[in-house]
């Protein structure tokens, strides 16, 4: 594919670049700037954190996983090009040295970077901003606090890139009509939209891709629409723009985007993504099922709708013909009723042992609706029937609760695994419908929530 | 002067622009060759048949190295010669690697070694504490046994008698640049090698072993680490005898660096243990008697899983006077990683053990969980240990008599039996189980003032309080006091060297055997060197950790890096300071000892030179401005077998309160504040050792809480990524996180009288387990017996064990 981008100010003109070559490889092995850091490789720890620039803002994100086309027509800004060219520190480099946030220095380019596109976007929730970033010699505290003392400091002008225009390629197409048309005659392409899933198929798999459609030039794909019936999300959006957007109207799922990857993670991956790959502990399906979504899929000219659980097959399989997307997923305004709970070791980036969304309806003391989801208890994310059931037309009230709890072990027969064995999983469902009536009740229900 | 001055990290502007250049960094030539482990699929077994043509034939690959295509030793073991770097026979666990693929490129070669087709021969392999044991499947030839007096009857006789069982999972290194290493061949046969690592003398020895040549053949450099933790003490050998092994073969350049995934599968980490105890306490608290069985979990080689485990028992006193006291040790071999040295090397899962003792009991007693640590406490020495002599050792350290030949002498795995004069080491007063007297202890005032900066007791009602009336999140606090031994127990290992040049125009060049991975050991040596010529530290340069500068060097390790090679440049520096000196003085018919380097001058009489001028004049008046310095450890004689002596030069100290927030639905669980006082000696540089004191909390907590290792029953380790293997986050960090340095200065004559940082601030996490243990006991009547790592799973598994309730 033929790409262009600005590289530290540089405009940089690939032909032929190969389309599942990651940023970072190219970084550190062609062009041979080697501040950027391999830790992971997989999107993990944030060694190889980059600004990426365009219209809609600077965004930081992984370069272990973001294959060169998706550079096209953006503006990249490395390690190596924070400092000014006349070598001025960049508030947030001086700041990292005067409070000693740096021990072993590997981890700290991808700090300076994520510290540096936090501070151009006047970002101030700096634990959430640096949450994809693992230190492993610090424990943090003097990087928050460099990150808190350059905080007022103005942006420096060296930082801002003038914008560059995307090459045109075939297999990046502009519009979801064109994406229709093109898919459809390459049913068999790989579909990236921002490579937080597939990124891995090439670093851990080591798998070779080809033909891969970009879809990052779709913006039509990216809009979100929201009228007093319905909120729509175009498949490309990404999960900070499906954050902000939900952050008045169901906080309790915009604060479970919160802990979902990382900012870098959240700046690539879309809610579509999440969905099409049909993972069984993705965290968009479980809540987006309670919301009772409905999926929009197009293939060429023809577009279907289906209930979200319904595109959910089995493990691995989903309802989606060759050459068919997703192209949105909406649900219909309504009062907030959604919590959703996620459970994994650590709070913050980490894949969900059990993900658990809960949407129940109480009208006069009786239970009048109940859509209840879950990840991470089945292959699929998947609704507790039995549960819901057993809810359903019920009193609000501890013996209903009491009584429905025991429907977890008809809807779900949860695994074993790294994350948390079955019988946690299964316990953990029963209690975090406890939890959901415990908060109703007004009682303190999150650890995230005490303070010291 | 220099010293004591919390200056920055001396690579800190290197850090943040990314030019600080790290073993994958370096440029190579553009022929430069990549190399990739293939590795054994199964736990334990035979290799039945080995077709690598796919291998071959893959694109890029250049060659392929097997066990048959290594002429001379085939091993990479830091101690008992048991770990060949490529197997050929028999297959010890999942990770193992066989043959090695040199490619032209990095995923090149990634990509070939998934292409082979092995078969094996499988057999039952032996994965847990009880597969080993009842195979018998150990190191050594039994368990080793320390005692002091009678544990049994003082147990038997006691009041109260508690016991029980705590399992302590390991821990991965995560240090965030993987293993890596790169080696250029040179005329002659003669290999320069580069790696990630912090003992550059073992990697020289076990690259001169593979390719059977004399170590002078061999040079080792080592500018930085991106992390050790003790993870780069011995598993670095792997990737340096490889890249050695293919620059040798092909006359190339060759580098290999692990993928995070291969890195986490390969490599050993912390030790898991399983700790039994059975104590007696009379109605005060006071302790009569306690045993302790740890059972260590090692991994398929002997690595250095014996100094380990001896550290482990060396801390199952940690701040307490035990009266009597029996430990018991099983070095248990696995088919699993070899587990190998990790910050602590032991020493935190043997506190842990006797930690769970005093909150097991003081449950039990029902006494509050910090009277009932200080009741038991080492009595504090007058004066911070000043007035307490130490009798000299009776003996010298040791007398090694006959090393074989070819022993791993610099690596603490050292397989050779370093034979002592009788282990007597004449202690008197207060000893621990090991017979070392405790002259400098001082946690009784540390413990004073943290409980009072803190406001312990108000908080801990207030939480009292707090918790009566919430019913789903609790909160709990607690106390842990950190006494860690500083020394290599290996006592020959407690030596460093140091080369230091002054050039005419008065910069300084300075090297040492210690490495830097982070933890600003170049920085406060330098700040040693120039407090010792009265210059700016800008005047001295230091250079990466080189094998052809400083031989013989031992691991940058056991947090002995600033005091040994401190002491080791502070003699170098004095040797050309003193020359300096003697030739300025002569000029000026003065006495020698009358001159005076101080901000950046000579003073000498009335007259003053810059230190530049000082050198020039040194220089054309024939005096050499080189010199080695060195430095041994007084005081140490240590008989492992018999466990008795004094392995330590001395003590460091630290205390830290956590308090924690559990959600008793889930188990989740956070930390909310934590509080440290931390006993430095007097610091040579306050900010890297708050660095040190932080950081090393923050990964101590990290291992009793969300860092789980989980095996499968095929011993595949199914956490081999930071996907699923989860370190602390930034917002993990305890909300509030007070850190402060004790004022005192160490009684033993350390450099500047400081004291060691590296490992002991890691235990200080251990307050935070603690913390969580006691919001969980206040979830029921019993006690809960948290097991480690306290994921949420676990504190809900505790959780109901406090209710009576079987989760499993």
């Amino acid at each position: 594919m033929n790409i262009t981008f600005l590289l530290n100010g540089e405009t940089v003109e690939l032909a032929d670049a190969d389309a599942t070559t990651t940023l970072l490889d190219w970084l550190r092995e062609e062009r041979g700037l080697k501040g950027t850091k391999e830790g992971c490789n997989e999107g993990d720890c944030g060694a190889c954190t980059v600004m990426v620039s365009d219209e809609n803002g600077s965004r930081a994100l992984n370069a272990c996983i973001l294959f060169l086309p998706q550079l096209n027509g953006k503006s990249l800004r490395t390690v190596e090009g924070i400092a000014a060219p006349d070598g001025r520190l960049h508030p947030v480099q001086q700041a990292m040295i005067d409070d000693h946030g740096s021990q072993c220095g590997f981890c700290t380019p991808g700090f300076i970077v994520s510290m540096a596109t936090a501070h151009r976007n006047g970002a101030r929730d700096f634990d959430d901003q640096l949450a994809g970033n693992l230190c492993r010699c610090t424990g943090y505290a003097p990087i928050i606090r460099a990150t808190r003392s350059a905080a007022d400091q103005p942006v420096p002008d060296w930082i801002t890139d003038a914008p560059v225009t995307a090459t045109a390629n075939r297999f990046m197409p502009d519009s979801s009509d064109a994406l229709a048309k093109l898919y459809e005659a390459n049913p068999d392409a790989t579909l990236v939209a921002g490579a937080t899933d597939v990124g891995l198929w090439v670093t851990k798999g080591l798998r070779d891709i080809d033909p891969v459609i970009f879809l990052a030039g779709c913006s039509d794909l990216k809009q979100v629409s929201i009228d007093d019936e319905t909120l729509r999300f175009g498949a490309m959006a990404d999960m900070n723009t499906v954050r902000a957007a939900i952050a008045d109207l169901h906080p309790s799922y915009a604060e479970m985007i919160r802990r979902y990857g990382s900012v870098q993670v959240r700046n690539a991956a879309t809610i579509g993504g999440n969905i099409a790959n049909g993972s069984p502990i993705g965290d968009n399906p479980p809540a987006l099922i309670a919301l009772g979504a409905t999926l929009h899929l197009r293939k060429g000219d023809q577009r279907r709708d289906l209930p979200l659980e319904a595109f959910f097959l089995d493990y691995g399989k989903q309802d989606r013909r060759p050459g068919e997307f997703v192209e949105a997923v909406s649900f219909s305004r309504q009062t907030d009723r959604l919590k959703c709970y996620k459970i994994s070791k650590r709070f913050d980036q980490d894949i969900s042992a059990v993900c658990g969304c809960f949407n129940i309806t109480v009208a006069d003391g009786v239970v009048s609706e109940a859509r209840i989801a879950f990840g991470g208890m089945a292959g699929i994310p998947k609704r507790a029937t039995s549960v819901e059931n057993a809810l359903i037309g019920k009193p609000w009230s501890d013996d209903t609760v009491d009584t429905a709890r025991a429907g977890f072990d008809e809807d779900f027969a949860p695994l074993s695994d790294m994350r948390a064995s079955a019988t946690y999983r299964l316990e953990t469902a029963r209690a975090l419908l406890s939890r959901y009536f415990a908060e109703d009740r007004g009682v303190a229900g999150s650890v995230l929530e005490v303070q010291p | 002067m220099s010293v004591a001055k919390p200056l920055p990290h001396d690579a800190a502007h290197l850090h943040v622009t990314g030019a600080a250049r790290y073993v994958d960094d370096i440029p190579t030539p553009a022929n430069c060759l990549h190399l990739a482990f293939g590795l054994s699929e199964i736990a334990f077994g035979t290799i039945t048949d080995m077709n690598l043509d796919d291998v071959r034939s893959a694109p890029g690959v250049v060659t392929v190295i097997t066990a048959d295509d290594m002429p001379f030793e085939n091993d990479v073991s830091p101690s008992n010669h048991d770990e060949p770097l490529l197997t050929s026979g028999e297959v010890n666990y999942v990770g193992q690697p066989i043959f090695c693929v040199v490619a032209t490129s990095h995923k090149a070669a990634r990509k070939a070694a998934r292409k082979s087709r092995i078969t094996y021969d499988e057999k039952q392999a032996i994965l847990s504490i009880e597969d080993a044991l009842a195979a018998d499947s150990r190191f050594e030839e039994g368990p080793r046994v320390y005692k002091k007096g009678d544990a049994a009857s003082a147990i038997g006789s006691a009041t109260h008698v508690i016991e029980g069982a705590i399992d302590i999972g390991g821990q991965e290194h995560f240090y965030l640049e993987g293993q890596a290493a790169l080696a250029q061949p040179q005329e002659n046969g003669d290999m320069v090698v580069m790696s990630s690592t912090q003992h550059p003398t073992e990697i020289q020895h076990k690259v001169a072993e593979a390719l059977g040549v004399p170590m002078h053949a061999v040079r080792v450099e080592t500018r930085r680490m991106g992390g050790g933790f003790g993870g780069k003490e011995s598993q670095g050998n792997h990737l340096a005898v490889a890249c050695a092994l293919a620059a040798r073969a092909t006359g190339r350049t060759c580098k290999m660096r692990y993928d995070r995934d291969d890195d986490m599968v390969i490599t050993g980490k912390r030790h898991d243990f399983r700790i039994t105890y059975r104590a007696g306490f009379d109605d005060t608290g006071r302790i009569k008697g306690v045993e302790f069985v740890q059972y260590a979990r090692c991994g398929w080689s002997q690595d250095l899983s014996i100094p380990v485990a001896d550290r482990a028992m060396l801390h199952a006193d940690n701040a307490y006077d035990l009266p009597a006291a029996r430990i018991e040790s099983h070095r248990l071999k696995t088919n699993t990683q070899s587990a190998t040295a990790f910050r602590g090397f032991g020493g935190p899962q043997g506190m842990v053990g006797i930690e769970r003792v005093m909150d097991h009991a003081a449950h039990v007693l029902d006494m509050d969980p910090v009277a009932i640590r200080q009741c038991n406490y080492y009595a504090d020495a007058e004066d911070g240990g000043l007035s307490a002599p130490r009798k000299p050792a009776a003996s010298p350290p040791e007398d090694i008599l006959d090393p074989k030949k070819g022993e791993d002498l610099a690596s603490r795995g050292a397989a050779t039996e370093v034979r002592q004069k009788p282990g007597d080491s004449g202690a008197e007063g207060q000893t621990t189980p090991y017979g070392m007297a405790v002259t400098d202890f001082i946690l009784g005032r540390m413990t004073g003032t943290l409980l009072k900066t803190s406001g312990y007791a108000a908080r801990r009602d207030e939480i009292a309080a707090w918790n009566a009336e919430n019913p789903v999140i609790r909160r709990g606090i607690a106390f842990s006091p950190v006494k860690f031994g500083i020394s290599f127990t290996l006592t020959h290992l407690n030596q460093a060297g140091a080369l230091v040049h002054v050039y005419q125009d008065g910069s300084i060049h300075l090297n040492h055997g210690g490495t830097e991975m982070g933890q600003g050991l170049f920085q406060k040596v330098a700040q040693v060197a120039a407090a010792r010529f009265g210059v700016g530290l800008e005047a001295v340069r230091i250079t990466a950790t080189d094998t052809g500068k400083v031989p013989n060097t031992s691991a940058t390790a056991a947090s002995s890096g600033s005091d040994l090679n401190g002491m080791a440049v502070k003699a170098a520096c004095d040797t050309i300071r003193d020359r300096m000196a003697a030739h300025l003085a002569e000029r000026h018919q003065a006495d020698p000892a009358t001159v005076r380097f101080a901000d950046g001058r000579v003073h000498v009489g009335e007259e003053s030179y810059s230190f530049a001028e000082a050198a020039e004049y040194a220089y054309v008046g024939r005096v050499s401005l080189s010199a080695t310095g060195y430095y041994r450890t007084p005081d140490l004689s240590w008989d492992r077998i018999r466990g008795a002596g004094r392995p330590f030069f001395y003590f460091a100290y630290g205390a830290a309160v956590t308090e924690v927030a559990v959600d008793t639905l889930t188990g989740e669980n956070r930390i909310l504040r934590a509080d440290i006082l931390h006993d430095a000696g007097a610091s040579l540089n306050p900010a890297l050792d708050i660095g040190q004191i932080e950081g090393g909390y923050v990964q101590g907590a990290g291992w009793l809480t969300t860092e789980e290792l989980v095996w499968d029953d095929s011993g595949r380790l199914r956490t081999h990524a930071p996907s699923t293997y989860k370190i602390p986050a930034c917002s993990d960090r305890p909300d509030v996180f007070n850190v402060a340095l004790w004022e005192g200065e160490n009684p033993a004559e350390t450099i500047y009288r400081s004291k060691a940082v590296g490992e002991p601030p890691f235990m200080l996490g251990i307050s935070a387990f603690l913390a969580l243990s006691d919001a969980v006991a206040g979830c029921g009547t019993q006690y809960p017996a948290l097991n480690a790592p306290a994921t949420a799973e676990e504190v809900w598994r505790a959780i109901g064990r406090a209710r009576g309730q079987v989760r499993s």
